[in-house]
C-alpha cells in the first residue's frame, strides 16, 4: 500500500507495516531534555522507579532558557539536572551551545528516518531533516528516559505543496504564518504537516526549520519535509550518514493535499494574540513599537541575520524601541560574527545577547511592561508570552523585523530597502 | 469514573502559557503554579477552580509542552475539563497526571452552575441535558483511574 513518509518512518523502525491510526509502542533514537521541562521528566523517571536511563548516548540535555541561571531557583533546576547527568553519563550541553532544536540539528543528533521525542513543542523543527519529531510532556519524558519508547499513534499527513518563487524579502517565515493564517491554530491537531513542491526543494536548511518548527502552531503533532540533496549535505558534514530514498508514495493518502504558490506572497504579520490571526505587513504598517526581539529557534539562524544585515545597511535602529539580537546557537552566533554582522548590530543600536531563547517564552529577560508592544520573529504571541498580559506581541519574519526596528514602527521591508 | 462540580467557562484557544505563564516555570513548587493558574486570563479565577468543571472552547491547551500546566489546574482544584477539542499534547499530559479531559460539543456553560460527568458510560450532564461524547480509549479510563501513568505504571510492575 502507498505510504506516506511518515507512515514509512514509523514502519522502518517498528519493522512493519504501520499505517495512520495504528497505535505501538516505538522505540526512540533520541531524547532532548531542557531546563524547563527537564527537572519534573527526571522527576517522573524516578517515581516510575528509574536508575538507570535506557542508553545515555541517546539523551540530549542541555539549558536554554533560563540562561545564565536568572534566579537562584533556576540555578537549583540546573544544578539537579547537572548531577542527574553526571551520575546516569549523559552528555551536557549545559548552556554552552544555544537553543536546543538548533542545538539537536547542528550537532547532527536527529537524521532522516529517525524518531525523536522531546520534552518541549517545538521538537517538530527536526521534520526540518527528515526525522519524525515530536514534542511531549515530562510523564511521556520520564518513561522514555526509562525505556527508550513510547506509546505513538501514526498521525494522518496534510500534504503542503509549495510552487512558485519568493519575492525578494519574503520567505519562509511569510510563508508558515500564511499557512497557520489559512488552516489555523487547530488546523493540523494530531497530524503531520509534509512540506513538499519546488518552492520547498529550493529552501535552505534554515527555512526548512523555520516552516517545521512553526507546525506545532496549527496543531500539528509533526513538521517534515522529505529528505532530498540539500538533506543529505546538511546531515553529511554534522555525521556519518548514508542517503536513503524516503519520499511518500505516489498515491499515498492524505488527510488533505493544500496547494500554494508563493510568487505574490507579501510579508506576513501574526497580530495579537493568536499566531493564526495573520494579515499582510501593509494592515499594520504604522504601529508603534517598543521592542523588537529578532532571535528562537525559529528564526535565529546565520541566514536570518544576513537579511537583517542587508536590510539595515549603514543605518542606525531607531533610538526609540529596544532591538535584542540573539542568535539561536554558537554555531549561528559565530557565523553571524564571522561575517562581521554582529558589530554592524552593535553600532547600530542593538544588544546583541549569548545564545539562548532570550524573551520568547517570557521567562527570562526582556520582559514588557503593560501596555508595551514587541515585533518578535518567534513563534508565539500568546497573552502574557513575553512578559506583561496587557502587552502585544507581533510575529514576523527577520526582514520585516529589522525594518520595523529601523523605522520604530511596523513596517514592510520592500520599503526601506 | 464519575464526577460534579461548578461550571467555570472559559473561551477558545486557551493555550498553556495562559494556564500557567513562564515567568513560574523556574520552581518544582506546586503550590506556585496552583495559584497562579490562568492568572494572565483573570487574576480571581485560581480561586474558584477548587472542585470545578472548566468548560471551555475548541483547541484548549495549544503551544507549549509544559506538563505544569494540567498539573497546575489539577493542584488548584480542578476536577475535569470539557471542550469540543484539545491540543494534542495537553490532552495526553492531561491524561498522564491524572487530570479527565472530555471532548464533547455543545456543552451549555453558567458559570457556577453545577455540572456532571461519567467517565465510563461517556455523557455529561449540564443546563437539564444530558450529553454523550466519545468515550476515551480503555487504556485512558485505566490510567486516569489510577490517578496518571506513574501509578497506572507502578501499580503493572
Amino acid at each position: 500500500m502507498a505510504k506516506t513518509i511518515v507512515e514509512k518512518i514509523f514502519s522502518r523502525i517498528c519493522e512493519r507495516d504501520m499505517s495512520a491510526g495504528d497505535v505501538m509502542m516505538a522505540p526512540v533514537d533520541g531524547a532532548m531534555i531542557h531546563d524547563i521541562t527537564g527537572p519534573l521528566a527526571i522527576h517522573k523517571f524516578h517515581e516510575m522507579g528509574g536508575e538507570r536511563v535506557f542508553d545515555p548516548s541517546k539523551v540530549i540535555m542541555l539549558f536554554d532558557h533560563q540562561v545564565p541561571a536568572d534566579s537562584i531557583s533556576a540555578a537549583e533546576l540546573q544544578q539537579f539536572m547537572r548531577s542527574f547527568a553526571s551520575e546516569q553519563g549523559i552528555f551536557n550541553y549545559d548552556l554552552r551551545e544555544g537553543v536546543c532544536h538548533q542545538v539537536v540539528l547542528e550537532k547532527g543528533r536527529a537524521a532522516p528516518g529517525e524518531i525523536i521525542v522531546g520534552s518541549d513543542s517545538h521538537t517538530c523543527m527536526y521534520g526540518a531533516v527528515g526525522a519524525f519529531a515530536t514534542g511531549i510532556g515530562s510523564t511521556d519524558m520520564g518513561f522514555v528516559l526509562r525505556y527508550g519508547a513510547l506509546y505513538f499513534r501514526v498521525p494522518e499527513s496534510i500534504r503542503v505543496d509549495v510552487s512558485g518563487t519568493f519575492p525578494e524579502w519574503v520567505g519562509a517565515k511569510d510563508f508558515i504564518l500564511s499557512l497557520a493564517g489559512d488552516i489555523g491554530a487547530d488546523g493540523a491537531t494530531y497530524q503531520a504537516l509534509e512540506f513538499t513542491g519546488e518552492a520547498i526543494r529550493r529552501m535552505d536548511m534554515a527555512g526548512r526549520m523555520t516552516c517545521c518548527n512553526m507546525a506545532i502552531e496549527m496543531g500539528g503533532k509533526a513538521g517534515i519535509v522529505p529528505p532530498d540533496k540539500t538533506t543529505w549535505a546538511y546531515v553529511g558534514e554534522r555525521r556519518d550518514s548514508v542517503p536513503f530514498d524516503l519520499a511518500s508514495d505516489e498515491g499515498a493518502s492524505y488527510a488533505a493535499w493544500k496547494s500554494y504558490d508563493v510568487s505574490d506572497l507579501e510579508p506576513q504579520v501574526a497580530v495579537p494574540h493568536n499566531v493564526d490571526h495573520v494579515v499582510a505587513v501593509g494592515e499594520v504598517a504604522g504601529t508603534p513599537v517598543d521592542q523588537v526581539f529578532i532571535g528562537s529557534c525559529t528564526n535565529g539562524r546565520f541566514e536570518d541575520f544576513r537579511d537583517v544585515a542587508g536590510i539595515l545597511g549603514n543605518r542606525r535602529f531607531s533610538d526609540d524601541v529596544r532591538v535584542i539580537i540573539i542568535p539561536a546557537s554558537r554555531e549561528e552566533y559565530l557565523k553571524t560574527l564571522r561575517a562581521g554582522y554582529i558589530e554592524r548590530f552593535v553600532e547600530a543600536g542593538a544588544l546583541v545577547e549569548a545564545p539562548c531563547c532570550g524573551p520568547c517564552m517570557g521567562g527570562a529577560f526582556g520582559l514588557l511592561a503593560p501596555g508595551e508592544v514587541s515585533l518578535s520573529t518567534s513563534n508565539r504571541n500568546f497573552r502574557g508570552r513575553q512578559g506583561s498580559a496587557e502587552a502585544e506581541v507581533y510575529l514576523a519574519s527577520a526582514a520585516t523585523a529589522a525594518a520595523t526596528a529601523i523605522a520604530g514602527e511596523i513596517t514592510d521591508p520592500r520599503e526601506v530597502v | 469514573m464519575n464526577g460534579r462540580g461548578h461550571a467555570v467557562c472559559l473561551g477558545a484557544d486557551i493555550d498553556t502559557d495562559v494556564i500557567i505563564a513562564g515567568r513560574y516555570l523556574r520552581t518544582k513548587d506546586r503550590s506556585v503554579w496552583a495559584a497562579r493558574v490562568l492568572e494572565d486570563l483573570d487574576p480571581s479565577l485560581a480561586a474558584r477552580l477548587q472542585g470545578a468543571v472548566i468548560v471551555a472552547g475548541s483547541n484548549f491547551g495549544c503551544g507549549s509542552s509544559r506538563e505544569q500546566a494540567p498539573v497546575a489546574l489539577r493542584e488548584a482544584g480542578v476536577i475535569a475539563v470539557i471542550a469540543p477539542s484539545f491540543a494534542r499534547i495537553f490532552f495526553r499530559n492531561a491524561i498522564n497526571v491524572g487530570l479527565p479531559v472530555i471532548e464533547a460539543e455543545g456543552v451549555p456553560c453558567a458559570g457556577g452552575e453545577e455540572i456532571a460527568f461519567s467517565l465510563d458510560e461517556h455523557w455529561v450532564e449540564a443546563g437539564g441535558m444530558r450529553i454523550p461524547f466519545r468515550p476515551l480509549s480503555p487504556k485512558m479510563q485505566e490510567i486516569l483511574a489510577a490517578g496518571g501513568l506513574v501509578s497506572f505504571w507502578r501499580a503493572r510492575e
